[in-house]
């Protein structure tokens, strides 16, 4: 393997790391939006006036790449509208208000597993979608070409600020996780099962550490702390010295890239039948008075989370679903944290160290800790001459927006942002020229 | 709705750095050269370099008020200009001169450019080369070439190295710590190598610029003596080389990005300072050496471009 690809030092601030988990099933009302992956949204299979029990459908699979919802509380179906997400765009939701009863469905059975085909309806009929943020319906990467089942990667790298779910689900569902694995490496040709661990996380490792070694397949790889490790294309690399280059997914280079959270989830799933309807969310941030793991309905509104650990100690600068580094920004508390969300934080304007822009002194940091050895400067150079052959040179379409440059920029200069704003003209461009 | 929350693109936090504290850090760096000619050069040595500070921060002032500009003399990037220019100067400069060379500084080669970031070469260098190139004829001027008025320790060695039987020249001890005739602030290698540290230590600049210009000076200076560890030991301490591998070579703007650029870049000023030195007309050549290479710089940082993650170049 080649040298370790570079990145920044971020402050950990775990500050959630070793403190117990808390349940919130008390909810009045939960916003169900039929887009909580990638893909098209599901269709709601549910009029105004239902009842609905926990575990039963509300919103059907719309397609090959989508996911069906499930409803996480049981009540009423009160409200089917439009309501804007914090990406600004649009979709359907349910509100569904609860009963508060949190009855379950009588659907909910262990599904029986005795094919491949069995376990991918599964992963499908649980909803299931990337939890580390990125919300990939799982069942389309394990609908992959046969001989492209080469190694099963978990992300467990958490390297994101503040997030400790993935640590407290490896910490205390590791039984899940092995269950989820073992069904897999029954049906799929897999040769390896790599565990990836940022070193930060020593009770995690070792618990992974132990189900590594029930099977000879699988294995723990310790990561050294360095954002963006967890990062899809930097974990393949660190973890099996492949090289998803740019426009290439980790399926090009044989690899299937999973959150450990979501195998968690295809564990639960497999041993209890309960789709997916609640996760495990970290709410942090300096303005949270008592940060905490908060396992929630999904829908859950935000409000009710930061409710929950005990408000807000001061009025919160930005309020972020999911990291710091990569997370996207939140209108209003009034939205629901749904199925890919592993974060809330209210943070403080002191914390997030956000100065004025200024000019950009040629300092080089953004180049000497891009990963993927993009040139920043060069590119805004290239976008403000018109120059987009330049931009693309310089690495623009290979940028993962992971933000260690513009976390490291001393002159704060917008270079992610800059960089979707590329990206986006360039499809367009594309686009138009078909 | 309540009150309206902060949206803003990833990333939401930032590191400690900014602009402003990279240029403090190196205004700590230059204090204790600064100190040590004050001691070695009496309070003029101070005064010197005082002015040059406060005229390169008032030109940039005047210049963005002039202009309507935003006011950028807040990150201290203007102050260092003036430290280094003054620490390049002689200590019996006229005052006047350093007020023109500082107005020079920052005019002409940083504002007019389109200020910090933006300007081509380094303001305090070119304004050093200015000021020799304008002054050197005066009678009082801040670069004496007359001989008998500052005889330099590379004076001194350049007469070593042509005698047919080498005749003692500095002690090293005393070219470390500065006890000798030069600029204010290029005598105590000590004291600028203390500094260096401190910004390598810092991350606030790459050890490779400095660790590669004064290499290449030593082993150009052992080549061209026929292996006389005190000559090439001697060349390295003496002249404009600490200060200009460590602060000047150094400058973000005016230097490459990547750490394979940066040691292009050193190692050829270091051999053009070598070059200048043993066979050109001036006893020193630091500044001119830097000076070539910044115009060199956007060539140097075409060829020394990262490979893009699975890219084949």
């Amino acid at each position: 393997m080649g040298n370790a690809l570079v990145g920044v030092k971020v402050p950990h601030r775990k500050h959630t790391a070793s403190v117990n988990a808390k349940t919130i099933s008390a909810v009045s009302e939960v916003i169900m939006p039929m887009q909580m992956h990638i893909g098209a949204p599901a269709t709601p299979c549910v009029k105004v006036g239902d009842k609905v029990l926990i575990g039963d459908k509300i919103g059907e699979q719309n397609g090959f790449v989508s996911s069906a919802v499930f409803a996480s509380v049981s009540g009423t179906v009160k409200k089917i509208s439009e309501i804007e997400l914090s990406n600004g765009k649009s979709t359907q939701a349910v509100l569904i208000e609860s009963d508060g009863e949190m009855k379950k469905s009588e659907g909910i059975s262990v599904p029986q597993i005795n094919s491949r085909e069995d376990l991918i309806e599964a992963m499908k009929n649980c909803g299931l979608v990337g939890l580390g943020g990125a919300g990939f319906p799982t069942y389309v990467k394990f609908s992959a070409e046969e001989e492209n089942f080469e190694d099963l990667i978990l992300n467990g790298a958490e390297c994101e600020p503040y997030i400790t779910s993935d640590s407290y689900t490896m910490e205390n569902l590791s039984e899940d996780i092995y269950l989820a694995i073992s069904k897999i490496l029954e049906f799929f040709p897999f040769k390896r099962v790599i565990i990836g661990i940022e070193n930060n996380k020593p009770e995690a490792i070792k618990k992974m550490k132990e189900i590594a070694n029930r099977n000879e397949k699988i294995s723990v790889k310790v990561l050294s702390s360095l954002y963006p490790q967890g990062g899809e294309k930097v974990l393949v690399y660190h973890t099996t010295g492949k090289i998803a280059g740019e426009g290439k997914l980790p399926i090009h280079v044989k690899c299937v890239v999973c959150n450990v959270t979501t195998m968690q989830k295809l564990g639960e799933f497999l041993r209890t039948g309960m789709p997916l309807v609640s996760k495990c969310v970290t709410v942090d941030g300096a303005c949270v008075a008592e940060p905490l793991n908060i396992i929630a309905p999904i829908g859950t509104p935000i409000k009710n989370l930061f409710e929950e650990c005990g408000s807000f100690r001061d009025e919160p600068y930005k309020v972020v679903y999911g990291g710091p580094m990569m997370g996207i920004t939140v209108p209003s508390l009034e939205l629901p944290i749904m199925k890919n969300t592993n974060a809330v934080l209210a943070l403080s304007e002191k914390e997030t160290r956000s100065k004025k822009t200024t000019a950009c002194i040629r300092c080089g940091a953004c180049v000497n800790h891009c990963p993927f050895g993009i040139n920043p400067p060069a590119i805004a150079t290239a976008f403000r001459k018109g120059e987009f052959d330049e931009a693309v040179k310089n690495g623009v379409n290979l940028c993962m927006e992971c933000g260690c440059c513009s976390y490291i920029c001393p002159a704060r200069r917008p270079i992610v942002q800059n960089h979707r704003l590329i990206k986006a003209a360039l499809k367009n461009q594309k686009g138009g020229n078909k | 709705m309540e009150k309206m929350l902060h949206i803003s693109s990833s990333p939401h936090i930032n590191t400690h750095k900014t602009t402003t504290t990279i240029m403090l850090d190196v205004i700590l760096a230059l204090i204790p050269a600064w100190i040590a000619g004050i001691v070695i050069f009496g309070s003029r040595a101070f005064l010197v370099v005082a002015v040059c500070i406060a005229f390169c921060v008032l030109s940039e002032y005047v210049f963005n008020l002039v202009i309507k500009k935003e006011q950028t003399i807040g990150d201290l990037s203007a102050v260092v200009t003036g430290l280094l220019l003054g620490l390049n100067l002689y200590a019996n400069t006229p005052l006047w001169q350093c007020a023109v060379g500082s107005v020079f500084a920052i005019v002409i080669v940083k504002c007019f450019f389109g200020g910090i970031g933006k300007n081509i070469v380094n303001p305090a260098i070119t304004a050093r080369v200015f000021m020799l190139i304008a002054f050197s004829t005066m009678a009082k001027s801040a670069f004496p070439l007359d001989s008998t008025a500052s005889a330099t320790p590379l004076v001194n060695l350049k007469m070593y190295l042509a005698a047919d039987v080498p005749t003692g020249s500095e002690r090293l001890i005393t070219l470390l710590f500065g006890n000798h005739g030069g600029a204010i602030g290029e005598t105590c290698a000590i004291a600028l190598m203390l500094g260096g540290i401190y910004l390598i230590i810092r991350h606030v600049i790459k050890w490779q610029t400095p660790v590669f210009y004064i290499l290449t000076v030593f082993v150009f200076s052992l080549l061209v003596s026929k292996f006389d560890l005190y000559f090439a030991t001697a060349q390295i301490l003496s002249g404009g080389l600490m200060i200009g591998a460590i602060y000047m070579a150094t400058d973000y703007t005016t230097s490459p990005l990547t750490p394979f650029g940066k040691i292009i870049f050193s190692v050829g000023a270091g051999a053009i300072t070598c070059l200048i030195r043993f066979y050109g007309n001036y006893p020193e050549g630091v500044s001119f050496a830097i000076l070539l290479m910044n115009i060199l710089n956007p060539y140097i940082d075409k060829w020394s471009r990262k490979r893009l993650f699975g890219g084949d170049k």
